[in-house]
């Protein structure tokens, strides 16, 4: 739990009680200015500060939900500021404009920090040389850091950091310093544990929802049972009665009640009589299903994207047509939605999950009306997001509830609700038709795509300059949005996620049609992209994309004789600027079921910071891939949705998780790309394909049951 | 309400509350042992998991009232400072991603462990039904090798 306040406006405390106690100051002046107002404590910049004991102190800017950034941020800034891993804290930063973009999404911290943190842990190197060289009066090229000390070469002299602290916070800020050369990196690239590990295993307070205050009440909700409905009265004469609840008010669309325990506000909240108005159309999967066959059967007005002329290629000729779907999904994160929101006196303090801090706090500004610097926002560890916590809605919530109820909530939603309340992995289907030539290459590809979308229709199902655009001569991709009143947004790999599998699988397809080795004709049809592209530039890079293709191709022994009851499936990808290809393995069992018993996957992400944590959020890609695309299904009917809990919305568990998950990255020196999210694409395609080979039977819509092929 | 003694990590502690209270909200809010999760309420997902008398056990689906003289015993009991076979393997591996399940799945593994000190592949699929969304089932199952080669037995 961080209790954070701006005491003034160029000095912030930090108090990580959680974190045993530390206290650390650091000052909020721009880069330019000498950090003189930090006393003893040398804090160049809001990243890192040392005091005079030594202890170094990261600050990690970007909200964790999992994807290990809190360990591979700090990783960034130690190895630059030459100190060692082992002896540095790391504390989650709040929100604080001097750390710019504060975001988890998109796949884009390490990507979008690694510069500029860099250059952060630089400057303080620097400075701290400066400071010894002149507390020597030695030329400070002659000086040298390393582990936290800096060295004096011709003399072997040596000053700690902390020694140095008091002198270097008198120092002016360098505007550019030289960063490290690449090959003297000691701890980019190697294999670091998660930072929070001790505190994970011994359950200690990290999350939002183990936030504790004086006189804090915890609030459960009646929200609404489908979209469509709007809160039009209450009775909350029973609610009253219950032990422990305290008070019962209205924020916004929802009824909340405030108790002593979580406990007394659900039971509270369960015998809450609420009337709910029907103030638009309660939509059924159904009806979108239907929607959706009249998009995928008619062109869009304007096509994504369009070479050559398909209507040409695909006249007298055999045409190969399919027509892939998936369904919406949940973010059910582990950890249900909350947030401790205690909004007094025109004041808010905010403590809880979000990946869009800066989001949730001009949003809270406008619902409550009160101005965004009277309101404070820190983040805790975070049970996953996935892209659930792109959205602001559960800290609006809270905030409202705070300020009507005039006390500090903890405001959490039931698991009931999350499902009801979530902004869904959106259905979509798509219809495929394509045509081989006579030299037995792929003439023409028409992909005709159907997305559920927002209210102002605007969706896209298919990525137009994706592979395999621009290798095929006649290639054709639309798009439809259905407009809906269901709410849906980013889940990991948003449109990836879908297009991926239509796209790999009726490759697939193809490759069989055409007798071709799948991984071959991938190859095939880079080649082409390479020698003769066609239309506009796609949005790969070809060389890349084949360098994954090698990597994963020899890993798996693919096309290599394997035992009688294993088969292989092959699918690749390009997002959120990474490259993944997968070759998915299963075993036919005894009883003659399926089990998916390995997967190999090759990634190119350029350099890679963690080994450990990038190696795990493929390998978790790769299962939570597997999961949905062998269980996981929202539908709704007329407006509320069918798969309430863990029960009817199902997940893989152990017994059907791959044995082994193979990850290997291709070396390389390139600036470091995204890995949140482009190790799941592929899995759901690879799956499917290894699962044609092994049966003959090909499952165009998710999610498939293994068990039951 | 009423008020019920419960043996908690090896102490006895003092709880008013409801009958149908059940033990994953008392841990949480009553004894604000917060290791203990909730992601279901159904006894589906394994985040709750604690252990009565040794064995795992779902506490978000267990009322206070039948708790009785069962020994509870929640991660933060489980060692002293994440010293348990299974607490040191998990850092070892590196298993945590988001981490909030882990501890629901280290009670479920630690239980295990100390009923089959070597656990096949078919046994571990049997045993871990917990659910974990970000994927970390691979790492999970090395994990449980790994404690079991360290000798939880002992």
């Amino acid at each position: 739990m961080i209790d954070q306040s701006f005491s003034r406006r160029d000095f912030v405390k930090v108090s990580a009680i959680a974190g045993g106690g530390i206290m650390v100051g650091f000052s909020l002046l721009s880069d330019a200015e000498p950090a003189k107002h930090a006393g003893t404590i040398f804090s160049p910049n809001a990243y890192v500060s040392i005091d005079a004991d030594g202890l170094v102190t990261l600050m990690s800017p970007n909200p964790e939900i999992g994807q290990g950034v809190k360990t591979a941020l700090p990783m960034i800034l130690a190895e630059e500021l030459d100190v060692q891993w082992d002896k540095v804290a790391v504390e989650m930063a709040p929100l604080d404009p001097r750390f710019g973009q504060q975001m988890a999404g998109g796949s884009g911290a390490v990507r979008g920090r690694f510069m500029p943190i860099r250059n952060a842990g630089a400057t303080a190197r620097v400075m701290l040389i400066s400071a010894a060289a002149q507390q020597w009066a030695v030329s400070e090229d002659d000086c040298y850091a390393e582990n936290g000390v800096v060295i004096h070469k011709p003399t072997g002299k040596k000053l700690g950091y902390g020694e140095l602290s008091a002198k270097a916070a008198l120092l002016p800020v360098p505007t550019t310093v030289k960063l490290k050369d690449p090959k003297d990196f000691k701890i980019i690239g190697t294999r670091v544990h998660n930072v929070d590990n001790h505190k994970i295993i011994t359950g200690q307070p990290l999350y939002g929802i183990d936030t504790r205050r004086e006189g804090m009440l915890y609030a459960v909700s009646a929200r609404p049972p489908a979209f469509g409905k709007t809160l039009k009265s209450f009775d909350d004469t029973e609610a009253r009665k219950v032990t422990g609840v305290k008070n019962v008010v209205k924020a916004g669309n929802v009824v909340a009640v405030l108790a002593t325990s979580t406990w007394a506000a659900r039971k509270g909240r369960d015998v809450l009589k609420v009337v709910w108005d029907d103030t638009s159309k309660l939509e059924s999967t159904s009806d979108h299903d239907l929607a959706f066959i009249d998009f995928i059967n008619k062109k869009a007005d304007t096509p994504s994207r369009n070479d050559g002329d398909v209507d040409a290629a695909l006249a007298n000729t055999k045409v190969i047509e399919a027509v892939y779907e998936v369904p919406a999904l949940s973010h059910a994160n582990m950890e249900p939605l909350n947030f401790f929101a205690d909004v007094r006196d025109g004041k808010v303090e905010l403590y809880g999950p979000t990946q869009v801090p800066s989001n949730l706090r001009s949003a809270v500004s406008k619902a409550l009306n009160i101005p965004q610097e009277n309101i404070t926002l820190s983040m805790p560890r975070q049970g996953g997001g996935f892209g659930r916590k792109l959205q602001t809605d559960n800290g609006v919530e809270a905030a409202l509830i705070s300020q009507a109820a005039k006390v500090p909530v903890q405001m959490l939603w039931m698991r009931e609700d999350d499902m009801q309340g979530d902004f869904y992995r959106p259905a979509t289907a798509f219809k495929y038709r394509a045509a081989i030539g006579p030299d037995n290459t792929i003439a023409a590809w028409h992909v005709n795509g159907a997305v559920l979308a927002a209210a102002n229709g605007r969706g896209n199902a298919t990525i137009p300059n994706g592979f395999p655009a621009a290798s095929i001569p006649n290639f054709r991709s639309d798009n439809h949005g259905l407009p809906s009143n269901i709410q849906t947004g980013a889940w990991r790999a948003p449109t990836s996620n879908a297009a991926c599998f239509a796209d790999e699988s009726f490759l697939d397809e193809l490759a069989y049609e055409m007798k071709k080795d799948p991984v071959a004709l991938h190859l095939e049809l880079l080649e082409k992209c390479k020698n003769q592209p066609v239309g506009n530039k796609p949005n790969y890079d070809v060389a890349k994309l084949k360098s994954v293709i090698d990597l994963v191709t020899e890993m798996s022994g693919w096309g290599k004789k394997k035992a009688p009851n294993v088969y292989q499936g092959f699918a690749t990808h390009f997002s959120f600027s990474t490259y993944a290809a997968h070759v998915a393995e299963v075993t036919k069992k005894a009883d003659g079921t399926l089990r998916v018993t390995k997967v190999y996957c090759a990634v190119n992400c350029g350099r890679v910071v963690n080994q450990s944590g990038a190696e795990n959020q493929v390998e978790g890609a790769i299962v939570d891939g597997l999961s949905h695309a062998m269980f996981s299904k929202v539908t709704f009917n007329k407006g509320a949705v069918e798969q309430t809990n863990f029960h009817t919305y199902k997940f893989l568990r152990m017994k059907d998780a791959p044995i082994e998950v193979i990850v290997k990255f291709v070396p390389s020196e390139d600036a470091p790309t995204g890995l949140g999210e482009p190790g799941l694409p592929p899995t759901a395609p690879a799956v499917g394909n290894a699962i044609f080979a092994a049966t003959g039977k090909r499952y165009r819509k998710l999610p498939f049951e293994l068990g039951k092929v | 309400m009423a008020t019920y003694k419960i043996s908690v990590n090896n102490k006895l502690m003092t709880v008013d509350a409801d009958a149908d209270t059940p033990l994953l909200w008392v841990l949480r809010d009553h004894l604000n042992l917060v290791g203990t999760k909730f992601g279901c309420g159904i006894a589906q997902c394994g985040a709750c998991t604690v252990h009565i008398n040794g064995s795992a056990v779902r506490s978000c689906s267990m009322p206070i009232a039948s708790v009785g003289d069962y020994k509870v015993t929640t991660i933060e009991g489980l060692s002293v400072d994440g010293t348990h076979p299974v607490q040191k393997a998990w850092s070892e591996i590196d298993v945590p991603q988001c981490g909030y399940c882990q501890a629901g799945q280290i009670m479920a593994a630690a239980a295990l462990l100390k009923k089959n000190p070597h656990p096949t592949d078919n046994d571990i699929d049997a045993a871990i039904t917990n659910i974990c969304r970000c994927g970390t089932h691979y790492r999970i199952r090395k994990a449980i090798h790994t404690a079991a080669m360290e000798g939880v037995a002992k």
